[in-house]
């Protein structure tokens, strides 16, 4: 029996597309077996790690997963905690403790402290099989927004936006002096000067595009160079 | 009689050309656009999102939900009047069931994924334009999919077994005439859509659904062709 | 709406600028497109920034109208596509619909855009209706100024279908066009705390407080208007919405 994969690293691939042909492959995220084939279970990028392949997505809301720091906006207070929204088809909840170090006491008004329509920065502690999402403040880095707007992203290029260590967005936030914040849920808070934080805004949403070009990092290294008149440094850390 | 040529002169396993585009709605989780011939459908997905009323909520699987509607100047008679009908509704369920099979609903319980399908310009064959495009709006939206769904109306007119129907076919007076939309699973030939208006043999049937699986194919690669478009790195000058 | 968004909105407007980088008084980049869809017997495709409207004019022959037995039927419909917007649902036109149309429709009929009495075939028995139908594609947006742009542009386009023995042959068009007169340019203006913008985005949108549309002829005649949004105006803030609106009226009719 022949064996052959039948698409190229990296290649952009539908739904349906024969990937490749042989019972020496294994089909992981994204695709499935028929037969002696392995087919593309969705759309997304090819990847192959030796006899294992998948499918990265290109497009697709966010799917909640446990440890990812999100931004979340308040939708309602509840008896014992709040009602958040995630970009995603479902709420997530947060509960008195996980909200805040401060002892709250029973019967006050939690919106003093998470008013509707506020936005956070919090992580994802649980998330069930119907896809029920707790959240948490507490930790380092998770608080309430204040000024600033949030935008939203393809929550599938948010590792590019963050770059190798939080080295891509450390750029854009030298180079425009902007207060940035990456959510994984693809929402994206920033907070500048206007003319600035517009130079952010549209270098975010160029990183989203171009995000399979490769050496996108210098690319867009001169890229805010050259808006900013800046002289810039790829540095590995930041966030 | 014989019906021995074409009114637009096409040959009879062919289509009318076809355009398609996707991400053309920028709102959309997914959208693309299908013409073919005269016939031209918009797609948009949203979701998976919230489920309203709540009622239809199912804690096992997500609910896809399907609106096919032609604007008003989009008839080749008097302006349709807006708002739902009879034939409207048939289509949207019929769409819906069309797709379901590629579809992982289990994916997102409680949720809904709604597609609307609206159609700016007619020339018969709308359901399944409709249908062609809205499975390129659900891989473009990044639902997990088995295959795409390429859909297309064949049928015999007079005693020819034909491809892809006009509104003028269809409406044929020198002889009978069956219109068949038909969509196919184009990977394994599989029908997720069969309608049929007319009179038919069943051996004809047999003939016209081998044609169906044939440019579903072909419908397939212009698909594919679509959506690697949209997502195909883009070469930026250095 | 959001506090936070409105907050930072104005905090960008009061050094000139807005998120997109545009000025107050700025629109985006317009585009018109005409006969956009072979069954409509006018259409016009108009793009303002990422909003998207589809305009498509059908014509019919009725009987007149009671109290107007020498003059044509006008009608102006507007759908907010569920396909165009998260925000927007299937099912009957709701207040948004509603009020869409008809700003758009008084626009038209009020600056006698078209000559009714021309529309006449046989007084007190037979006369032509004009079917004007707007559809959002892509909602970002001023759909107002957009939809009246679309209008407007799709009754330029339009031609009479053939009719002949007191039947309409909808395959046949003729080259005769519509009797327009007037070209009436809507522009709304929105308030934003005590700031005005035009053109907004939808997140403009959600959070102004208040918006004026002024549907403008040639000369700068005003022949249509409405006020919107919660929040009252002060005559001489309506004065200044109006200065802009005209200006800008003047800018848009070029498009067309």
């Amino acid at each position: 029996m022949t064996e052959e994969i039948k698409v190229n690293e990296k290649e952009v691939v539908v739904p349906g597309e024969t990937l490749a042909t042989g019972m020496g492959f294994l089909p992981s995220k994204g695709t499935y077996r028929e037969g002696d084939n392995i087919i593309a279970a969705r759309l997304g990028m090819v990847h192959v790690d030796r006899k294992v392949i998948k499918i990265i997505p290109l497009s697709g809301i966010y799917q909640p997963k446990a440890g990812d720091v999100i931004i979340a906006k308040i939708i309602d207070v509840l008896m014992s905690g709040w009602k958040l929204e995630t970009n995603t088809a479902y709420p997530a909840m947060m509960s008195m403790k996980d909200a805040t170090s401060e002892y709250i006491a029973k019967g006050a008004d939690l919106r003093r402290y998470f008013d509707v329509d506020e936005y956070v920065v919090a992580k994802i502690t649980n998330v069930t099989t119907q896809n029920l999402i707790d959240l948490t403040m507490r930790g380092p880095g998770l608080r309430k927004l204040r000024g600033g707007r949030v935008i939203k992203v393809n929550s599938n290029k948010v590792p590019r936006i963050i770059g190798k260590h939080g080295s891509m967005i450390s750029m854009v936030k030298n180079a425009t002096d902007c207060k940035i914040i990456v959510g994984q849920n693809g929402l994206v808070w920033v907070d500048g000067e206007p003319d600035k934080e517009k130079i952010a805004v549209d270098t975010i949403k160029k990183i989203e595009e171009e995000s399979h070009v490769s050496g996108l990092t210098d690319l867009i290294k001169s890229h805010l160079e050259k808006v900013t008149g800046k002289k810039l440094e790829i540095t590995e850390k930041g966030e | 009689m014989a019906y021995k040529k074409r009114f637009d002169g096409r040959g009879f396993d062919e289509t009318r050309p076809i355009e398609t585009k996707v991400g053309i709605i920028k709102k959309a989780d997914g959208s693309a656009m299908f013409k073919i011939g005269n016939t031209v459908a918009y797609a948009a997905v949203y979701g998976p999102r919230e489920l309203h009323p709540r009622f239809l909520q199912n804690p096992v699987k997500g609910l896809l939900r399907v609106h096919y509607n032609m604007m008003p100047f989009s008839g080749h008679g008097e302006r349709v009047r807006p708002g739902t009908s009879r034939r409207g509704k048939e289509i949207s369920m019929v769409t819906e069931k069309a797709l379901i099979p590629v579809l992982d609903l289990a994916e997102f319980p409680n949720a809904v994924v709604d597609v609307f399908i609206e159609l700016p310009q007619t020339d018969a064959g709308t359901r399944c334009a409709g249908i062609t495009a809205a499975s390129m709006a659900l891989a473009d939206a990044g639902l997990n999919m088995k295959d795409l769904v390429a859909a297309v109306a064949v049928g015999r007119v007079d005693d020819q077994i034909v491809v892809d129907l006009t509104y003028d076919e269809e409406a044929y007076e020198d002889g009978t005439v069956a219109d068949i939309p038909v969509a196919v699973l184009p990977n394994s030939g599989k029908v997720t859509l069969l309608q049929m208006d007319g009179e038919l043999k069943r051996e004809d049937l047999k003939k016209a659904l081998e044609k169906a699986q044939k440019t579903a194919k072909d419908i397939y690669e212009v698909q594919k062709k679509a959506l690697k478009e949209r997502f195909k790195a883009k070469e930026v000058p250095k | 709406m959001s506090r936070m968004t409105k907050e930072h909105i104005l905090n960008a407007l009061a050094k000139g600028m807005r998120f997109d980088g545009r000025k107050p008084e700025d629109f985006r980049e317009i585009t018109v497109e005409y006969g956009v869809t072979k069954s409509a017997e006018g259409s016009a495709r108009v793009k303002i920034g990422d909003t998207e409207i589809i305009a498509g004019v059908k014509m019919g022959v009725e009987t007149p109208y009671p109290d107007t037995q020498d003059k044509g039927n006008l009608m102006v419909n507007a759908e907010l596509l569920p396909l165009s917007s998260p925000d927007f649902e299937p099912g009957p036109p709701g207040m948004e619909a509603i009020e869409l149309a008809r700003v758009v429709d008084r626009g038209i009929r009020e600056s006698g855009a078209i000559d009714v009495k021309a529309l006449c075939i046989t007084e007190g028995e037979k006369v032509w209706s004009v079917m004007i139908d707007i559809c959002t594609i892509n909602s970002d947006g001023n759909l107002i100024d957009a939809s009246a742009l679309a209008a407007i542009a799709a009754l330029k386009d339009a031609k009479f279908p053939k009719y002949e023995d007191e039947k309409i042959d909808y395959m046949e068009k003729t080259d005769k066009a519509l009797p327009l007169k007037k070209e009436p340019v809507t522009v709304t203006v929105f308030k934003i705390d005590s700031q005005f913008i035009v053109d907004p985005t939808d997140e403009e949108e959600k959070n102004a407080d208040a918006r004026l549309t002024a549907a403008i002829i040639k000369d700068g005649t005003i022949c249509a208007m409405q006020k919107g949004g919660d929040t009252p105006l002060n005559v001489d803030e309506i004065d200044k919405m109006l200065s802009l609106a005209q200006e800008k009226a003047k800018e848009i009719r070029s498009k067309l």
